[in-house]
């Protein structure tokens, strides 16, 4: 994987020095073009075409980008509204991720997320205490993180 | 054309981070408040940071890399002040909001000082 991103630059670099021009704009169309090459000749490489991991981090980005927005009405909503009916507390989570570096992006995505944050972690590091604004429903809120977030992250991060 | 959906971006950003403020006087508890501070700049960035960045783009013709590494950096760091800040307020005893249902870290930790008593 590393070494065909490491083709994909030296592609995007020929690029460039092709049309004599070294702007962050042509470096773009060379990648693309590069990126369609690998795809073209993915079958000739002896490893996984890296792009179908870059297709899912993507999707990472979408669903962190339309749950950040929602949670962010949500969060409005409370503010707006004259009388302040919410239930905070911490929640413990459970994560089923291994690594250290899955841990903190899922901690990070958690914490972006308005009405949601990440207090603390156990000492084994398998279970973050989640503080939410608002609780309607334990099991709920729970759900809510491990199916959007960590099913993805594990989709991303799978079989580095 | 152009002009008008950066001014809404920009809108869109401003709303946000007015209602960040907003959230920060009328939320109840410091864990609360946290949250408003910390993430009023989530939408509230990306919203001015997309409007500077299309004006750019489309006004002046220039792709301008630097006000996307703005949005990754307040992306990377937020969090990060926020679990800390949210947790020294808990080692330090900040009570929560007497409306406050689930606590499971207080269980854990009440937990982990028996076991160590008892040991």
């Amino acid at each position: 994987m590393a070494l065909q991103i490491l083709l994909n630059i030296g592609l995007a670099l020929v690029w460039m020095l092709l049309n004599d021009s070294f702007t962050l704009v042509d470096f773009m169309i060379g990648y693309l073009i590069g990126v369609g090459l690998l795809y073209v000749l993915r079958r000739f490489l002896e490893f996984d075409y890296y792009f179908t991991r870059v297709i899912a981090i993507f999707k990472l980005i979408y669903i962190f980008i339309k749950e950040m927005i929602l949670a962010n009405l949500k969060l409005a909503k409370i503010v707006i509204s004259p009388k302040m009916d919410i239930n905070p507390g911490i929640i413990a989570y459970e994560t089923k991720l291994e690594t250290d570096w899955q841990k903190t992006l899922l901690a990070s995505l958690i914490g972006l997320t308005p009405g949601t944050l990440v207090t603390a972690f156990s000492d084994d590091e398998t279970i973050m205490y989640v503080h939410h604004v608002d609780i309607e429903d334990k099991q709920e809120a729970i759900d809510s993180i491990r199916n959007n977030f960590e099913k993805t992250i594990l989709e991303v991060t799978d079989n580095v | 054309m152009i002009e008008i959906i950066v001014s809404l971006f920009i809108l869109l950003g401003a709303l946000f981070m007015l209602l960040g403020s907003v959230a920060i006087i009328r939320l109840p508890d410091t864990y609360t408040r946290v949250n408003a501070a910390t993430k009023a700049s989530t939408l509230g960035v990306i919203g001015t940071m997309v409007a500077v960045f299309l004006y750019f783009l489309f006004a002046k013709d220039i792709l301008s890399g630097k006000i996307l590494l703005t949005i990754i950096f307040v992306f990377m760091t937020a969090p990060i002040s926020g679990l800390m800040i949210a947790r020294s307020a808990f080692h330090n005893g900040v009570p929560f909001w007497d409306k406050n249902k689930h606590n499971d870290l207080k269980v854990h930790l009440e937990k982990k000082q028996k076991v160590n008593q008892n040991s």
